[in-house]
């Protein structure tokens, strides 16, 4: 089963991690990314390009199955508004056996954080905001899987 | 083509998206990247810096060297930053 979801509303861990465990399954991986609390930071923004986003993680996913028996697997990401310590991404992936499981969900958070079309900016206390900019270091994870 | 930008591309140019004809010369994205940029300052900014823009035909990224022939839509935006 495959779920994949771009949403303005939060997400419960918890549910979705139950919802990987079907038959067959020995092994569940996750990771849930959110907005650090750091710096003065009052909101991070999330756009993304709707339409290219969920295909472009459609293609992640599909590489990801085609590399590890995954009998399923959830990637959910936020849009919008969202505050200091609140969830951005939920990524789960569920497998026979552990190795395939904590690869995939690695291979497919490193991925979605270059491959797919989202965009944050930073918004202060001060009233200032600005555009994350892209890490190279993200880059080498990704490129890091070939 | 309808021509969609985002993030800070959209802020400095002042819209999320427009419908253009570019000229028949114009074939490539690179070149549609050349020819925006000189639509007016809020273009030239959001295109000041080329390595700071990717490229998107038809929901698919695209080098300069892509074709636009028969796009029917072409997004710019800044390098991604999403999970």
């Amino acid at each position: 089963m495959t779920r994949i979801i771009v949403q303005e509303a939060d997400f419960d861990a918890g549910v979705e991690i139950a919802r990987l465990n079907a038959a067959g399954v020995g092994g569940i991986g996750s990771f849930i990314g959110t907005v650090r609390d750091s710096g003065g930071l009052a909101a991070l923004y999330l756009e993304h390009y709707p339409g290219m986003t969920e295909r472009a993680v459609e293609k992640i996913v599909r590489q990801a199955q085609a590399r590890w028996p995954l009998l399923a697997c959830t990637v959910i990401h936020r849009v919008g508004r969202l505050l200091p310590g609140e969830n951005i991404v939920f990524v789960g992936a569920a497998s026979a056996h552990r190795e395939a499981a904590l690869s995939a969900t690695a291979f497919l958070i490193d991925w979605l954080k270059t491959s797919a079309p989202f965009w944050k900016r930073e918004e202060f206390s001060s009233g200032a905001a600005e555009w994350v900019a892209a890490k190279q270091a993200d880059e080498a994870a990704a490129r890091g899987w070939e | 083509m309808r021509v969609l930008y985002f993030a800070w591309l959209r802020e400095k140019i002042g819209k999320s998206e427009e419908n253009l004809s570019p000229p028949a010369e114009v074939l490539t994205v690179g070149a549609l990247f050349d020819w925006l940029s000189a639509r007016g300052p809020g273009y030239a900014a959001a295109f000041a810096e080329q390595k700071l823009v990717r490229c998107a035909v038809d929901q698919e990224f695209a080098g300069p060297e892509t074709a636009i022939a028969g796009a029917e839509e072409i997004a710019f935006f800044p390098p991604v930053t999403g999970g």
